[in-house]
């Protein structure tokens, strides 16, 4: 069973219900699939229609669920003979950005992303997701590589931000970040991004500076986390809901602002209640953007690049 | 001089409010000691006693920094007006329109094209007296058309950069100045223009984050601070206290982010100097 999130509180409490009946049903003898299947039926009404309109706070919420899948999972649902390549060649090898060679669809390409890990164990050794300079430095280093061998490169975003540190300042993040949009922007090979979770501030869009930007739809993509938002306006934390609706920090926000291309339908109460699913959703969607991107010269996709963002706006 | 100029130079100087008499001083906020405001902006406000580099806007920017103080002001570029009808505890409007008020500027960067020492220069200032330097769609705009100007007129892109980062009521459109200002570097270095960035009391977040660490040469004044996290931010998540010095410019010189720190009466000679070496249109032979 799922983690309930805190505005799913009455279906948590039909599941409840639904649980007790079958306890009670092994027990006893009475038939009670009807009445089970009735709950079953409502249940599943309410988390469509839960899901159907959540709040940018409740997005948040979903975006960030610990049982979301992560970098690891999509590469091992649609990346296949991924070579994992690591470090920046100058000061560590920073897991918060996981990079490396594979295939999508039976096409080679270098695939770059966040992974904040899963479990307590693994969080800390990925560092939850907030790369450090030798993250972003890593993936300049990957996508150069992608670059001279004609390698498409796939970048999945799921970052709370960079890390705040002393020694992240020391050996210079903002300096990373901006070389990274740099290394993103003078690609000559297709760069398509996916906002898979958390979209955060310039730790995201290092690695989102893409030809083609696809957003889960539950994932929230934004300039600064609500709560930063709230605590800075609002001076308290506790505004957070009303700062994530402010920003405009949803997959239908987005599209509408034109800063994402395409966003990418979860199953029915979030990527975490079907993994397999969402995960196969998103390999199609990527797949179908590199063969559209397939063949399109070195020239054009930079000039189509920087044409994109210079309008933003 | 231009007739912009002209007609700038002759309209009779109108007093601002910092020249009221209750502001006839100023307490530096370096060392404490009172100065005549008078004295001190002579000065580029400086502290005559401790070097404190104060905050200046684009006005005594450029005054300082172009020959005579003759310069022309770019026309800023329109963008959309609060994208998002954005509203926290004041509606982003109201806000703006207090900074323009504030601070008679339509964003928070301003371009001009002039003189530095006899070479041409298009520079941008970005003023943190306008919502604190933020970079929304105003500041990309004016960053991309300060680079385009300088293109076309084959001379350097000079910034000085101040900013406490993304401006957050244009939400993530603001984060998309990012990318779009470092395409406008891209163009200058295609170009094979110099792009010099001259960081300033504060640069911080997004901005630090794109267009203030891409400069072919970086520079910084004394004493600014320049970083990507905020410092309380840093201090929450390590839960340790700062070191002494910590992302001050002389900070960044030490762990090499920087090529000089320079002090404000020492920048026009060294920005003409980086210029003659680096813009062979203008070199002096």
């Amino acid at each position: 069973m799922v983690a309930f999130l805190d505005f799913e509180k009455p279906i948590a409490e039909l599941q409840g219900r639904i649980a007790e009946l079958r306890e009670t049903a092994e027990a006893g003898a009475i038939d009670i699939d009807a009445e089970v299947a009735r709950l079953e039926a409502k249940s599943q009404k309410l988390l469509r229609d839960t899901y159907a309109r959540l709040a940018p706070w409740q997005k948040t919420q979903v975006a960030r669920h610990p049982e979301r899948p992560h970098l690891k999972d999509y590469i091992a649902g649609f990346v296949a003979d991924f070579v994992p390549l690591a470090g920046d060649r100058a000061f560590a090898e920073d897991k918060a950005i996981v990079g490396g060679l594979g295939r999508i669809a039976g096409r080679r390409v270098m695939v770059i992303g966040h992974e904040k890990g899963e479990d307590t164990a693994s969080r800390l050794r990925h560092n939850f997701g907030m790369a450090k300079p030798e993250g972003y430095r890593k993936a300049i280093r990957l996508m150069e590589l992608a670059d001279r061998f004609g390698l498409p490169v796939v970048s999945l975003v799921d970052t709370s931000g960079a890390f705040p540190g002393i020694q992240a300042e020391e050996r210079g993040q903002a300096e990373a970040i901006a070389r990274s949009t740099e290394a993103c922007l003078a690609l000559g090979v297709p760069l398509v991004t996916a906002i898979v979770g958390e979209g955060g501030s310039g730790g995201a869009v290092a690695l989102a500076a893409a030809n083609r930007v696809l957003m889960f739809e539950h994932a929230v993509y934004s300039v600064i986390s609500p709560e930063g938002c709230a605590s800075i306006l609002w001076r308290t934390g506790e505004k957070a809901a009303d700062a994530a609706e402010a920003m405009k920090i949803t997959a239908a926000d987005l599209k509408r602002l034109g800063v994402i291309d395409r966003i990418v339908a979860e199953p029915v109460g979030g990527a975490h209640r079907d993994r397999a699913a969402a995960i196969a959703a998103l390999g199609a969607a990527l797949a179908d953007e590199l063969v559209q991107l397939a063949d399109t010269p070195r020239d054009e996709l930079r000039a189509a690049r920087r044409a994109k963002f210079l309008a933003i706006g | 001089m231009s007739w912009l100029d002209r007609v700038r130079n002759t309209i009779p100087f109108i007093a601002r409010r910092d020249e009221t008499p209750d502001n006839l001083w100023h307490k530096c906020a370096g060392c404490g000691q009172m100065l005549f405001v008078k004295e001190y902006e002579e000065n580029q406000s400086v502290c005559p006693k401790c070097d404190h580099h104060g905050r200046i806007g684009p006005d005594a920017r450029f005054d300082a920094l172009f020959d005579g103080g003759i310069y022309t002001p770019l026309p800023m570029p329109a963008v959309r007006e609060d994208p998002l009808k954005f509203r926290d505890q004041k509606r982003y409007v109201d806000r703006l329109k207090a900074a323009r008020q504030a601070t008679g500027e339509q964003d928070a960067l301003i371009n001009a094209r002039g003189v530095i020492e006899g070479k041409r220069a298009v520079v941008g200032v970005q003023d943190f007296a306008f919502m604190g330097g933020s970079m929304g769609l105003g500041v990309g705009a004016a960053f991309v058309a300060g680079a385009e100007a300088a293109i076309a007129e084959r001379c350097p892109y000079i910034i000085f950069t101040a900013a406490g980062g993304a401006r957050m009521q244009e939400g993530i459109l603001s984060l998309m100045q990012m990318p779009k200002t470092t395409v406008a570097i891209a163009m200058l270095r295609e170009a094979r223009l110099p792009y010099i960035v001259v960081m300033t009391d504060p640069t911080t977040g997004g901005v630090t984050a794109s267009y203030a660490m891409l400069g072919d040469i970086q520079l910084a004044e004394p004493g600014a601070l320049i970083g990507f996290a905020g410092q309380r931010v840093i201090e929450q998540t390590i839960r340790e206290k700062l070191p002494e010095g910590f992302q001050r410019a002389e900070y960044l010189l030490d762990h090499g982010m920087l090529d000089m720190v320079v002090h404000r009466h020492k920048l026009r000679e060294t920005l003409a100097s980086l210029i003659d070496y680096l813009c062979v249109e203008q070199a002096a032979a």
